[in-house]
């Protein structure tokens, strides 16, 4: 990465563009399998969305939030607009703080995605309390905390591809 | 650089600033958040993405299917016996009703006819089955398995085998959206079948209904059944809605407080009858001389 941490970070290859295409779209899928009405299922697009947009501030952003947002909404089945606010918003936060946050180890980069998430679903619930929607409990909060877990393993899961290299060469360090 | 693929990173040409592209984006969320709330003209653009998250969707359904059908396998025997059993008995009991129905049909239409009233009508219906409920948190719907392609249109009625769940709201070629009774603020026009008082059932948004607007003297009791009184042209007649659970008549306030139950099994999944549109609607009475209001459609 090209941010200095305090913690020695291994050199990554650069990130495929397809590989961030197909993580959104597991995410979508993952989003789309129908739970009911479990509390605390966590946002899978808002998670990875949020997790480019912290590490690859200039490849995933608010526009790619918005197209996920719209979908999103035909998908859940929700008023038009309500999922592409909240990830643009989202997007936003995460891109901008995206310095920040990796200067972090990964349980605090965690708890600075925590408000960032929970921030999206807040604003989905003003836009739909607005709208006259009925109201779905405090728990509906709870996926944020959910996803918040999700960060330690998705960061390695997400990466692995990037931990790869290029040529095999077993004298190598890294 | 070029060993490792990668073009050295854009320092000058990063497009607009992250705010100004944040204002564009918001002022189009908010557009489209305005434009299907308050104006309702984006159904098209939503069949259009629905069409093409489609696949994805039915992807996605496939591990809930196949751990039902896994599930439904494992069933014992025993239980299928059993439930075989219970279904014949019923039958029986049914048949019963079923032998003697064909005649009071008849005889009713035969006094219908000589009382001059209108003949009941009986509509198209078609099963379908609910597929998931709908992710949506702050909603109460369903997604059923028959859309567009099937002849299903947003405004039918949506049964079970007890009584009304739902209308279908919004209707995508292979799937429909059913709101259920339940849905917050959900109305559904209905009769006490004990003495035939109308009101206007409402969804709480939490399972149960609410009879709004009823004084707090109004004739109803707890256990009273509540059906579909048919006169708003779309449901029909006589279809079992709710139950009264509990009645607050506090008289501070100008209305009873009553709180129903659904009768069918609204929150759960399984088969339900897409009922087709009464076929014709009935003539509205004629209109007064005076612009008096508008004349509501639909009164026999």
């Amino acid at each position: 990465m090209m941010q200095p941490t305090h913690s020695s970070n291994r050199i990554l290859l650069p990130v495929r563009g397809w590989f961030i295409f197909m993580t959104l779209l597991v995410a979508l899928f993952l989003d789309m399998i129908p739970v009911g009405r479990l509390p605390g299922v966590p946002d899978f697009v808002a998670l990875i969305l949020a997790f480019w947009c912290v590490r690859e501030p200039f490849k995933v952003g608010m526009g790619a939030a918005f197209v996920l947002g719209i979908v999103m909404d035909v998908a859940s089945a929700s008023v038009m607009g309500q999922h592409s606010l909240a990830y643009v918003l989202l997007a936003f936060a995460a891109t901008g703080l995206s310095r920040r946050i990796l200067w972090f180890p990964l349980a605090r980069q965690a708890l600075h995605i925590l408000p960032l998430l929970l921030g999206a679903q807040l604003v989905m619930f003003v836009a739909r309390m607005i709208a006259g929607g009925a109201s779905p409990g405090w728990f509906y909060f709870l996926s944020s905390f959910t996803a918040c877990l999700l960060w330690y393993p998705l960061t390695y899961l997400l990466l692995l591809p990037q931990y790869q290299s290029m040529e095999k060469d077993d004298n190598r360090p890294i | 650089m070029s060993v490792v693929g990668q073009a050295p990173p854009p320092f000058f040409k990063r497009g607009p600033a992250p705010l100004a592209r944040l204002a564009f984006f918001l002022a189009l969320s908010l557009l489209l958040l305005v434009l299907d709330l308050r104006y309702h003209t984006l159904e098209w653009s939503r069949q259009a993405v629905a069409v093409v998250v489609y696949p994805l969707q039915r992807l996605a359904y496939a591990p809930a299917e196949a751990s039902g059908s896994v599930a439904d396998y494992l069933t014992s025997l025993v239980t299928a016996e059993k439930e075989n059993a219970a279904l014949r008995r019923k039958q029986l009991d049914d048949a019963r009703l079923l032998l003697r129905q064909e005649s009071l049909e008849q005889e009713n239409r035969h006094l219908r006819a000589l009382l001059d009233m209108k003949q009941r009508q009986t509509v198209p219906s078609q099963v379908a089955e609910i597929i998931y409920s709908a992710s949506d948190p702050f909603a109460r719907r369903v997604i059923v398995d028959k859309g567009t392609r099937a002849g299903v249109v947003a405004g039918q009625v949506v049964v079970d085998e007890l009584g009304v769940i739902g209308q279908v709201t919004r209707s995508f070629p292979l799937l429909s959206e059913v709101t259920l009774i339940t849905d917050k603020d959900q109305a559904v026009p209905v009769q006490v079948l004990r003495n035939g008082l109308r009101s206007v059932i409402f969804g709480n948004g939490d399972g149960s209904l609410e009879l709004r607007f009823l004084s707090s003297s109004a004739n109803i009791q707890v256990g009273d059944e509540l059906v579909t009184s048919g006169l708003d042209g779309i449901y029909l007649p006589g279809l079992p809605v709710a139950k009264v659970v509990h009645i607050d008549r506090d008289t501070t306030y100008a209305f009873a407080h009553i709180r129903c139950e659904p009768i069918a099994g609204v929150e759960h999944h399984g088969q339900v009858l897409v009922l087709g549109r009464p076929l014709a609607r009935p003539p509205a009475p004629p209109e007064p001389e005076d612009k008096a209001g508008k004349s509501v459609g639909g009164k026999k």
